[in-house]
Order: C-alpha cells, then sequence, then structure tokens
C-alpha cells in the first residue's frame, strides 16, 4: 500500500477548505428538486399548482436556511454533503408523504379504522422542523464530540431505559403487533430510533477505553482469540439485553440494527478479523433461535419466500409485500410519474415502512436508484469522517452512527423489496414518522460535528526560531 | 484503526450494491411479470379508468359506460335492455369478467388493441385521454325485439335468425335470459347476484342460441331430403318414394313409427316433408347409408364450431352408428344435436339457393375516432347443395308452409318456406319435448332473412302441432320485422 506517502481518503491536516459555499449551492438544489416534485404531484392529480406550494417550499427552504447558517456558524469546517443530502430527502419524503394524504383509498381506510383522517405531511412537516431543531441544538451545544465520551455510563442506562418505555404499562402501545411505540402528551415517540443514537454513544465510549484490552488480553480458544471476560462481559451483557428487549418488543429490524453495530464497532476497535466471523456465527445461531420461538418471524419468512401465496397472505393477514413487489414492476424503468402510481394499493404502511415502494411506482428504476445512491452517499460520507476523525473516540461513534444508518437503509428497503424478510422499519427521512425523522436528524448532527472537528485545521506550530538557522550543508 | 474502517465501507458499499442489483432484478428484468401479475390490479384499474367502447346495432349503442361512484374502478358497463342483447353482448363486469362479445373484442373496446396504437399514440402526444373504439353489430333491432318478445312469452327457448346471402346474424335471442347491467360492479351483492343467477335451474346465464345443443327432430328432415337430392336417390319431389308403412328398420324387429296415422305410404318427398313421414326420411338415410349422410350434414355444418366470432358449440351428426341408428339421425333422433344457429344455416344454405354463408355477427371495428379497424366481408363456407336442387327444397318447404304443419308461418304476400319439428328427449323420451321451426321468407329480390326457433315446451303434446303451434309464431314475426325494416 502507498497510502504512507499519498493522501486519498483522509483529508490532509492542514488547511482543507471549509466548502461552506459549495454546501450553500448543493443546498439550493436540495430545495428545489422537492419543491419542483410537489408542483409535479400537484399538476398530475389536479392539473392545477398545489395550494401549500409557498408554504411547503418556504417551510423547506428555512429548514435548509436554518441548518446551513447554524453549520456556517458553528461548524465550518463541516462535511459539505451531508446537510444538502439530508435535506434533499427529507423534502421528497414530504412530497411523497403528501401524495399519499391525496389518496382516497388510504383516507377511506384511515376512516374505517380510526373514524377519521388527518393528513400526515403537515405534521411531518412539523417533525422536520423538530428535527432541525434538535440539529442545531446538537451543533450549538456540543461544541466537541469528544465530551460525550464523560457520558459513556449515562449513555448505557438511558439506552436501555428508552429501550424499556414501551414495556412499561399505560405508557407503551402496541400498533400492528410491534411493542415499539410510547405516547406522551397526544404524540407517539419510538424510543428505539433514540436509543441507536445513545447506544452508538456507550460503545464508542466503552470500546475506545477498553479497545487495547480486548485486542490484545485475549486468550486463545479453539484457534480463535477471546478477550478476557471482564473486558467483554459489560458490554456483552449490555447488547444482549438490548437484544432481548427488543425480541420482547418484537422489533426485529432494530435488534438487527443493534446487532450490525455492535459487531461493527467492536471490528474497527479490535482490529480482528475474528470478530466478524464471530459476530456472523452468532447472529444465525440468534437468528434461528429467534425464529423456532417466534411465529411472528416465521410468518416474515414465509411472506418474503412466497409473497404471493393465497395461504401466506391469509395467514399474515396482509398483501403488503406482493403488493409492493407489484408497485415496483409496474413502476417499470421510468416510473408512472409522481402521482399516477396505485401504491396506495399497499394499504395503511404506504408512507410509512413501504414509501420506497411509491418511489418505485412513480419514479422507476431510475429514481429507486437515485434514492439509494442518496443514502449510499450519506453512508459514504459518514465512514470518511471516522476515517478523517483524529481521535479514537470519534472514528467509533462516526463509524457506529453511519454503520447503523447503512444497516437501516439495507434492512428497510432489503425488505420492501423481498430481498430480505421484512423487519419493519423506516426508512431515514423519507418515511412518515416523527421519532425517525427527529432521531436521524440528531445523528446527521453528531456527524456534521465530527467532521467538523476532523477537517479543522491545525493550529499553526508555533514558530521555531531553530529552524531557520538549520541549514543543509553539502560537502 | 483505519483498515478496518476502510473495509466497513467497502461492506456498505456492497449494501448498496446489493440493493441496486436488487432494484434492477424487480425493476427491469421482472417489471413486465409483476406489471401484468394476476394478483395485479392496476390493471383492472387501468381498464375502468376510462368508458368502454360500445356494441352497436342499426347505429344506436347498447352498451354504455355511468361512473361507479365508489372503488378504485371509475367507470363500469350499463346495458340497454340487457335481457333482449345479453345472448349478443355477452358482459363485462368489474367483478366476474367478460365474455362474449365484450371479451373478444375487449382490446377494441377498451382502447387497448395493438391496431390502436397510431391513434394511441397520437392522443399521448396531443393529450388526450385514451378511448376505446366501437364494435358495430349485423343485428336488426326489431328482429332481435321480436325474437325475445315471443320467446318471453313461451316460456324457455331460443332464436337464431341469419341473412342467407351474407350470413349475417339478423337475431340471436335466449330466453330466459340475464341483465348484464346488473353485476357490471364490483360489489359483493353483485357477486351474490351473479351466483345466484350461476346456481339457477332455469340457466339464465346459458346462450341456449349458440351454446345449447338440442335434438333437432323433423326439422332435420330439411337436411335429410336435401341429401337425398344431392346423392342422387330421388330426382323428383313429386313422385312416390319407395317407402312402405309399416316400415322395419334395417337389421331389426323394430318398426319406425310416424306420429299419428298420416299418408306416408310411398308418399312423395314433398308429401313426406308435408306431414313430416319418419318411415319416409328414416328409409332414406338409411338407404343412403351414414357416410353420404355425414357428407352433407358436415356441409351444412354439422361437427364443427361456429365463431361467429363468438363460439358456438358444435352440432353433432355421429360419425359411428348403424343402419337402423342412421335411419334414426336422419330424422333427427338418436345422437343427431344442433344449436338454433346450426339449424338457422340449414335454413339459409336452403333459401340462399344452395350456397352457405359463413354466419357473423361483428361487421365492422371502430377505432375512437370511428375510423374502420377491420370490415367483415362475406364469405362463402361450402355448398351443401346445387341450386337447382335448392329450389326443390325451397318448393317441398313452401309446401310445409302453405298447407302443412308450418300453416302459422305464413306471411301475405311473401313466400315462406319452413319445416317443424318436436324433439323427443330423456330416457324412454319422458322429458317434454322441444318444439322446433325453421323457415326463411323469399320477396322478389332474393331471401332477407332464415330463421331458427327452438322453444323448450313445457306443456305441449307430443306431435308437430307443437313445432308449429308454439315455435311457428315467433318464427313470423321476427321474418316479419326484418321484412318490415327492409321497406
Amino acid at each position: 500500500m502507498s497510502s504512507s506517502t499519498t493522501h486519498t481518503s483522509t483529508i490532509g491536516a492542514i488547511g482543507a477548505p471549509s466548502r461552506r459555499n459549495t454546501e450553500l449551492a448543493l443546498l439550493a438544489f436540495a430545495v428545489v428538486i422537492p419543491l419542483f416534485a410537489y408542483i409535479n404531484v400537484g399538476l398530475a392529480l389536479d392539473g392545477e399548482l398545489p395550494s401549500g406550494m409557498l408554504g411547503y417550499g418556504c417551510g423547506l427552504g428555512l429548514l435548509a436556511a436554518v441548518g446551513h447558517i447554524v453549520v456556517r456558524r458553528f461548524a465550518a469546517y463541516a462535511d459539505p454533503l451531508l446537510l444538502p443530502l439530508a435535506t434533499l430527502l427529507n423534502g421528497l419524503g414530504l412530497v411523497v408523504i403528501w401524495r399519499l394524504d391525496q389518496s382516497e383509498k388510504l383516507q377511506d381506510l384511515a376512516k374505517a379504522a380510526t373514524g377519521q383522517f388527518s393528513a400526515s405531511a403537515p405534521k411531518q412537516l412539523m417533525f422536520s422542523a423538530i428535527g432541525i431543531a434538535l440539529f442545531v441544538a446538537v451543533l450549538l451545544l456540543l461544541k466537541d464530540h469528544r465530551v460525550l465520551q464523560r457520558y459513556t455510563y449515562i449513555s448505557m442506562v438511558a439506552a436501555l431505559v428508552l429501550l424499556l418505555l414501551p414495556l412499561v404499562p399505560g405508557l407503551g402501545m402496541n400498533v400492528f403487533g410491534a411493542r415499539i411505540w410510547i405516547s406522551v402528551a397526544g404524540f407517539s415517540i419510538q424510543p428505539g430510533e433514540f436509543a441507536k443514537i445513545v447506544i452508538a454513544i456507550f460503545f464508542a465510549g466503552y470500546l475506545m477505553v477498553k479497545r487495547d484490552a480486548l485486542a490484545l488480553a485475549s486468550r486463545r480458544f479453539m484457534g480463535i482469540y477471546l478477550p478476557r471476560g471482564r473486558d467483554l462481559g459489560p458490554i456483552i451483557v449490555v447488547w444482549a439485553m438490548s437484544i432481548l428487549i427488543l425480541v420482547f418488543e418484537t422489533d426485529l429490524g432494530t435488534s438487527l440494527l443493534f446487532f450490525g453495530m455492535f459487531v461493527v464497532m467492536l471490528y474497527v476497535a479490535t482490529e480482528r478479523t475474528s470478530w466478524i466471523v464471530f459476530g456472523l456465527l452468532m447472529s444465525s445461531v440468534g437468528a434461528v433461535g429467534v425464529a423456532t420461538f417466534e411465529p411472528h418471524v416465521q410468518e416474515r419468512v414465509d411472506a418474503w419466500l412466497n409473497p404471493f401465496s393465497d395461504a401466506v397472505i391469509a395467514s399474515t393477514g396482509s398483501d403488503q409485500i406482493a403488493q409492493s413487489l407489484m408497485a415496483f414492476g409496474s413502476g417499470g424503468v421510468l416510473g408512472t410519474g409522481l402521482g399516477q402510481g396505485h401504491s396506495d394499493l399497499i394499504g395503511f404502511a404506504a408512507n410509512s415502512d413501504f414509501i420506497l415502494a411509491t418511489f418505485g411506482e412513480e419514479l422507476g428504476l431510475a429514481g429507486v436508484m437515485a434514492i439509494l445512491l442518496i443514502y449510499g452517499l450519506i453512508v459514504e460520507r459518514g465512514v470518511r469522517t471516522a476515517l478523517a476523525a483524529r481521535d479514537p473516540f470519534g472514528k467509533l461513534l462516526a463509524i457506529g452512527l453511519s454503520g447503523a444508518f447503512a444497516i437501516q437503509v439495507f434492512v428497510v428497503s432489503g425488505g420492501v423489496m423481498g430481498l430480505i424478510p421484512l423487519t419493519g422499519m423506516t426508512m431515514p427521512f423519507l418515511a412518515n414518522g416523527g421519532s425517525s425523522v427527529i432521531a436521524n436528524w440528531a445523528l446527521i448532527g453528531i456527524l456534521i460535528r465530527i467532521s467538523d472537528t476532523a477537517r479543522r485545521p491545525a493550529p499553526a506550530p508555533a514558530p521555531n526560531p531553530d529552524a531557520e538557522m538549520t541549514q543543509v550543508v553539502r560537502p | 484503526m483505519n483498515k478496518p474502517l476502510r473495509r466497513i465501507a467497502i461492506f456498505c458499499g456492497l449494501l448498496v450494491l446489493a440493493l441496486l442489483a436488487r432494484d434492477n432484478w424487480l425493476q427491469y428484468v421482472q417489471a413486465d411479470t409483476l406489471a401484468e401479475h394476476k394478483k395485479n390490479r392496476r390493471v383492472s384499474i387501468e381498464r375502468y379508468a376510462q368508458p368502454r367502447g360500445d356494441i352497436i346495432v342499426d347505429g344506436k349503442a347498447i352498451t354504455g359506460s355511468k361512473e361507479s361512484g365508489s372503488g378504485d374502478f371509475k367507470y363500469q358497463r350499463t346495458y340497454k335492455n340487457g335481457p333482449m342483447w345479453s345472448p349478443v353482448t355477452g358482459f363485462a363486469s368489474q367483478r366476474i369478467g367478460a365474455t362474449q362479445i365484450e371479451s373478444i373484442e375487449d382490446g377494441i373496446l377498451t382502447g387497448n388493441d395493438d391496431r390502436l396504437f397510431f391513434t394511441r399514440s397520437l392522443d399521448m402526444i396531443t393529450g388526450k385521454k385514451k378511448e376505446g373504439g366501437n364494435a358495430v353489430t349485423t343485428l336488426n333491432a326489431r328482429a332481435q325485439k321480436a325474437a325475445y318478445e315471443g320467446l318471453k312469452g313461451r316460456g324457455k327457448g331460443a332464436v337464431a335468425a341469419i341473412d342467407p346471402s351474407t350470413g349475417a346474424i339478423l337475431a340471436l335471442a335466449s330466453a330466459p335470459s340475464y341483465d348484464p347491467s346488473d353485476f357490471a360492479g364490483i360489489t359483493s351483492k353483485e357477486g351474490k347476484l351473479f351466483q345466484k343467477l350461476d346456481k339457477d335451474k332455469d340457466q339464465p346465464l346459458l346462450n341456449r342460441a349458440l351454446r345449447e345443443t338440442y335434438p333437432p327432430g323433423s326439422t332435420f328432415k330439411a337436411v335429410t331430403a336435401a341429401a337425398a337430392l344431392e346423392h342422387g336417390l330421388y330426382d323428383d319431389i313429386d313422385s312416390p318414394t319407395k317407402s312402405p308403412l309399416p316400415w322395419t328398420m334395417p337389421n331389426t324387429q323394430t318398426e319406425l313409427k310416424n306420429e299419428g296415422n298420416i299418408p306416408c305410404k310411398n308418399a312423395t318427398l314433398r308429401e313426406a316433408l308435408r306431414v313430416s313421414c319418419n318411415t319416409v326420411f328414416g328409409k332414406i338415410g338409411s338407404d343412403l347409408g351414414k357416410d353420404d349422410m355425414l357428407e352433407t350434414a358436415e356441409k351444412f355444418g354439422f361437427n364443427s364450431e361456429q365463431f361467429v366470432p363468438v363460439r358456438s358449440n358444435a352440432s353433432v351428426f355421429p360419425k359411428e352408428m348403424d343402419k337402423p341408428q342412421t335411419a334414426l339421425s336422419s330424422i333427427g333422433q338418436f345422437e343427431t344435436a344442433a344449436t338454433p344457429l346450426q339449424m338457422a344455416m340449414v335454413a339459409s344454405a336452403i333459401a340462399n339457393d344452395g350456397t352457405l354463408m359463413e354466419p357473423y355477427m361483428v361487421s365492422e371495428l371502430q377505432a375512437p375516432n370511428l375510423d374502420v379497424i377491420e370490415k367483415h366481408a362475406p364469405k362463402e363456407m361450402s355448398r351443401p347443395l346445387s341450386e337447382e336442387n335448392a329450389q326443390k327444397l325451397q318448393d317441398m318447404m313452401q309446401t310445409v308452409v302453405n298447407e302443412g304443419t308450418g300453416r302459422n308461418a305464413k306471411i301475405d304476400g311473401v313466400t315462406v318456406g319452413g319445416k317443424t319439428g318436436t324433439a323427443q328427449h330423456g330416457v324412454d323420451n319422458s322429458e317434454n319435448p322441444y318444439a322446433w321451426f325453421i323457415s326463411y321468407a323469399k320477396t322478389d329480390s332474393g331471401s332477407p332473412v332464415a330463421v331458427a326457433v327452438v322453444v323448450e315446451d313445457s306443456a305441449a303434446s307430443r306431435d308437430d302441432i307443437s313445432g308449429g303451434g308454439l315455435a311457428a309464431p315467433i318464427a313470423k314475426d321476427v321474418m316479419q320485422a326484418v321484412l318490415d325494416s327492409k321497406k
């Protein structure tokens, strides 16, 4: 490797340009594209410009502007792509949620289920605003991400509390078979989305301290090096508890996410490939174990293998996967055009878990590939931030968060596209759901903070009076 | 820590790559399969998104479309005078699907046909909504009304009428019938109604004119007479035949009986047809043998399905039989069975001087802008008998109407030829007989109509009067209606 001589991935320590103007230009696109999409939907559905055009356009523009100003002021050297990409996804999500609000079929469905229909898009815009507010708060309050190290064990407790909240009687709600929501003052919150970030902080903090012990003070057992119990024990316990709680809440997607994040961070911290092997082994044991005593899991696997079978549809009570696959198929390469598909056939989850299917049908292969690449870019910028970070805690936190983001995107879109069994998570930023949007804005905030610290030019070395004196004397 | 980080980056890249690959598989490779999957409701939504084209009779639409009002299927079919026209149109139901013309010409009616590709592409550019084309039929509204009203008054049965010179179908009625408007939508109420119709023992959904084969009884004697003339068994219709009475069927001890005490001994062909002698025509069949009989019957269209373009069941003239069975088959008994359309074809071939034209009922397919996409040209199907023999047979059939069992079909000032029939069926002939009548009308300018009527008789006495009494008046009304509309 010639990486010792050329800097291909990490950003040089000195004099990285701030790229704030690049970010501003990209943000303009990130606001204009959803605005055009919004106009497109309105024209397709009613043949006229949608009435809320000014409201939504200004709303999104304002959010982007606030985000940009705060970054310019408080994180001047941050990665210039993260904010525009997240804004673009958030904007496109708003457009499609608004488009699905217009569907008579979904309105009827909501009226039949709860007696009334209320549009989701205004709420989503509000949650996006709260999300941006949290993003701003993160940048204002978190001057240096290393501060978070102090809260390693508090994070652990917080994560477990957050995960346990939905199991508290009277607070938690069982919605469509998963007990992952809590109801506070009329709002339903998914604590798991926030637990994702908090537990990443705990993992990063703990592993940073113990990484040498984990990697080196190990005993050889059956050909692989196992760390000492006192090093690995606590983290295994916390992790296992989270997984168990999630299994009881039948939140399979999030348990998969926690597992993946744990293995990734452990691997990065210890630099031992055996962890990957070990992780995969454990995950397959875990998966088979859970599948044998959880009928819920069994159903999902059946629905994944035979999405069109009548027996499976009857036993699961829904044909969402089949409908989703047909939505993708009907979209084809170029799609039907925004507002002109029938993805509302998927039913109540069309604007949350299955929102990607609407993109598939109405924007086609081209649109979905673009969306996936945007997600890919966010993850790539996250990994780049981890590479650039100068402290192990920052590296671990950045890779944990971006790894979790990547796994979440893979698990949701893979499930919706029938690549893997459906586990029920939301597409970050796109899907309808307050907790998801807010938590992911916080996640982006932390990544931006880490990247700002990483890219900030090192203070110029103090002038050394000896330097001028030194001369090379040729014989 | 950078080495594992790079590997994680590659791993994340692979995750995205897997998603991209899966998406390409779904939306490119599998797209068409999924888009046309039988559970994909979009196909139906698309199909009912605009009004269907119409089925047209005498320049007027007998179908229509209205907004469904609920659900995602925007338009549903309506029918004008549905029970009368249902044997022609079939039905187009959002819940059950389509049949007959509605199904066969579905591409034109929905506007999806490839032949509409050009107009459709043009519409796409100009932004016009997709529209369906029309199917123009050959039917005669007055004849259809006469046929349906006549049947309705007499219970169950069917009528088929043809223009002998072209093969154009003028009437196609069946009773009891159903109104396809009743279950054109998708509600479960409509589904239940269809189930009820489907299970009804009177079979209202059955298109008796095309899909039900009845023993034709004595009307088949017209075919036997044609065979006798064509194969040279008898030349002169007014010379006595060699017909003993009583006549014992060859190789058996069984006498073939006539209905009542009618003068059939050595009767002339004309006389035998007039009073409908079983002995005379049974003997002709057995004298000719099964091959000659089969040849003539098949030339008239027996043993093959007709596509008009709706498929009719094949009428049956048995291919394997001994002498006595041939005798029975030749008077329309044994396994002989015919659709009303088939017997109308027999009458029309005789009326058209021996030339049988291919029957059809869709004369034109139109694009939404009324451009003609396809026009049906009358086609000759076969020549079951020579012009000379056809005229001899016409002479005989006119005697049946003027002086014989078919008097009820007489029309003043018009030459009418016909033949009655009463077909017994069931074990030991235990069930009520079918009353048949086939006929044609003839004016100076040729024959405008040939018709076959069958009434599933519930209370008739078992003689030929039943055919003349029950079926002939309906035939007369249908012929009269066609003649009137020509004026």
